[in-house]
């Protein structure tokens, strides 16, 4: 396809899909209370621990997730994932759940 | 279209959705051994989990002309116990050679744990020593590129393993080039929110090209789709893709992966 036929088959879609986002990080900022983790999920404390900044960890992965959406490096869906994804190697010592949530909470 | 359903979990599925499949050009159907979606309380239940892929589920599909495959395994999200993992191989043996059997499957990681990775080598092992298939799970969102790479380790350990027969599912961008480089066959699974896109799997397949590639539903009791893959040809179908091309990723690549299993015969 060229340039012109994936703008015009995708675009409506993908605006739709960031006016989404867009208010998703409204609500959540129109939303009462400071975050605490997911308490609906039975993840370990460290994943209920929050960042100094007092904001949830996968509010600070999805920021640090759409920051790879600007600029002119390539692959920006793998650089989304990479953002959202465990980086270590070593096996965990016991699995904390059966869930994922959908960022790693880190160490 | 014809096309072959690489992974759907029909035992969570009503018998419509089979006859939807077959209407949408559905030729064969191969179901892997999940997570119920609760913990089997022993080595009872996988038994007769394994009787219903194996005698019950094969008999729904040939209601509306499908044939019915299945892999078997203890799923990762069951593989915190290591002794009923053992338990559970141990009756494998017993379903082997029943006609619909292809190999091993689903078996992988779930969150990345040791006992999980002891579960996977233990699997691994016994594909080896009885020469079958094996159809790997990768894990979910934050989970799945760690998770790749233990798997990956494993397989590369095991001398015995060929790589030509291992389908590794689940892909996304970040994982599709580690697998493909590694030799394995790469299985996109077209599911809402947490694996691809129609649209996203595509663009993988227009980067890593068509070989060793496969597209699956893996349809379950979460909300999924049992139509996903025709759906995705008829997007390829919109983006230009040639006839051909499309029934390469939907019947070529399942088919030649699958008859890798003599078992695997259609048409």
């Amino acid at each position: 396809m060229t340039r012109q036929q994936v703008l015009d088959l995708y675009f409506l879609d993908a605006r739709h899909k960031l006016i989404e986002v867009a208010a998703f990080l409204d609500r959540v900022e129109r939303a009462v209370g400071r975050p605490a983790g997911r308490a609906d999920l039975p993840v370990s404390q460290v994943a209920r621990r929050r960042v100094p900044t007092g904001e949830d960890f996968r509010l600070k992965a999805f920021h640090a997730a759409l920051g790879k959406l600007r600029g002119k490096q390539k692959e920006k869906a793998r650089r989304v994932l990479l953002a959202f994804s465990d980086p270590t190697t070593k096996p965990v010592a016991k699995a904390p759940g059966k869930g994922a949530c959908g960022a790693w909470p880190g160490k | 279209m014809r096309y072959i359903e690489p992974h759907a979990h029909m035992v969570s599925r009503v018998t419509d959705d089979y006859e939807r499949m077959a209407l949408a050009g559905c030729e064969a159907v191969c179901e892997p051994a999940f997570w119920a979606g609760f913990d089997r309380s022993s080595a009872a239940g996988f038994y007769d989990y394994f009787c219903q892929l194996t005698e019950h589920e094969p008999k729904r599909a040939a209601k509306f002309g499908l044939k019915h495959f299945c892999w078997l395994c203890i799923n990762p999200k069951e593989a915190e116990d290591v002794k009923l993992a053992a338990e559970v191989i141990a009756l494998i043996p017993k379903f082997l050679d029943r006609p619909n059997v292809l190999g091993i499957g689903e078996i992988g990681l779930n969150k990345n744990s040791r006992n999980e990775l002891k579960v996977l080598e233990m699997h691994v092992d016994f594909a080896a020593w009885h020469d079958q298939l094996i159809l790997v799970h990768t894990p979910h969102l934050e989970d799945k590129l760690k998770g790749t790479r233990l798997i990956l380790d494993v397989l590369k350990n095991d001398q015995r393993i060929r790589p030509e027969r291992v389908i590794i599912d689940h892909l996304e961008e970040h994982t599709a080039g580690l697998v493909l480089d590694a030799g394995h066959w790469a299985g996109m699974t077209l599911y809402p929110e947490t694996k691809c896109s129609p649209a996203r799997a595509i663009d993988i397949l227009e980067i890593c090209g068509n070989e060793r590639i496969c597209l699956n539903s893996a349809c379950d009791w979460g909300v999924s789709d049992p139509l996903a893959v025709p759906k995705t040809a008829l997007e390829m179908k919109r983006r230009g893709h040639l006839t051909a091309a499309i029934d390469m990723v939907i019947f070529q690549n399942p088919k030649k992966f699958l008859s890798q299993c003599p078992k695997f015969k259609i048409g």
